[in-house]
């Protein structure tokens, strides 16, 4: 797997105040388990995103562990409260040095 | 002697070493290399360890799978918990554990009183028709739990590239 890859975020571009949006995230990540065989009985290491953050004004307010178990191509939902207008970053980390982060703007009224 | 006799007789040891390898083929498709199964020894040790010496209570955890599975490789799996998330009462983490997958750690997720509502949807791989178990943590260090039953027609981690 390369360094980084395609990530995506879906969300409101607006809100109202404290009200609950509703955050899609996907990267794109083969998410190698590190249990699959090779055809020539080698085994495969694992590669995969151990860990994706959600910061909202510099504040975390989700974070997720990732094991094997997660599918390839990881998709997350979650959700928080629009308490300000600012800036979302939300970071991807995984094995081998990836890293991807996107940012995503929102105006709360 | 016995060289004549089996001389004579040459069908009869092959078939016999026929039927007893057919016996054996039939016997291997049951023997499951150890590492492809965790044994639910192993879902149990890692729920222990997550939970340490407190006891774990049933509700308030819901866990959505679909009952009946094709592919193993990607489930689309719900989680809610009941919980106010206000500041003092509030979801800190939710662990999914699954019983039949060769690593039973399939996620944490680590929630705050910003999230609004304790809901995640992701996909997961399946090794296996199992139960699924996720354990959450609440901020006053309560655990509570629940499960989904499914079936895989076809499991993930186990095919070759």
């Amino acid at each position: 797997m390369s360094k980084t890859s395609r990530t995506g975020i879906t969300m409101p571009a607006q809100a109202q105040k404290d009200s609950i949006i509703e955050i899609r995230a996907i990267a794109q990540h083969d998410m190698e388990t590190g249990y699959r065989y090779s055809e020539d009985g080698k085994r495969i290491p694992r590669d995969i995103i151990r860990l994706f953050t959600c910061q909202y004004n510099g504040e975390e307010v989700f974070r997720m562990d990732f094991y094997p178990g997660i599918g390839a191509n990881p998709l997350i939902v979650f959700t928080t409260v629009a308490v300000a207008s600012g800036t979302l970053e939300f970071k991807w980390v995984g094995d081998d040095g990836y890293e991807a982060v996107n940012h995503a703007q929102i105006i709360v009224s | 002697m016995t060289d004549v006799q089996l001389n004579s007789n040459t069908t009869k040891p092959s078939r016999r070493r026929y039927l007893s390898a057919l016996g054996l083929l039939g016997l291997s498709s049951w023997m499951i290399p150890s590492w492809v199964v965790a044994k639910k020894p192993e879902a149990m040790e890692a729920i222990a360890k997550i939970v340490g010496s407190n006891s774990i209570r049933d509700g308030r955890v819901k866990l959505i799978i679909p009952p009946l599975v094709e592919s193993g490789n990607l489930v689309v799996l719900k989680l809610a918990v009941e919980s106010p998330m206000t500041a003092n009462d509030y979801v800190k983490a939710v662990h999914v554990i699954a019983e039949g997958n060769p690593l039973p750690n399939i996620f944490t997720a680590y929630f705050t009183p910003r999230s609004g509502r304790a809901d995640l949807t992701t996909r997961v791989r399946l090794a296996d028709s199992q139960r699924v178990w996720a354990i959450a943590q609440m901020s006053d260090g309560s655990f509570w739990q629940g499960y989904a039953d499914t079936l895989v027609t076809l499991s993930a981690c186990t095919e070759l590239v």
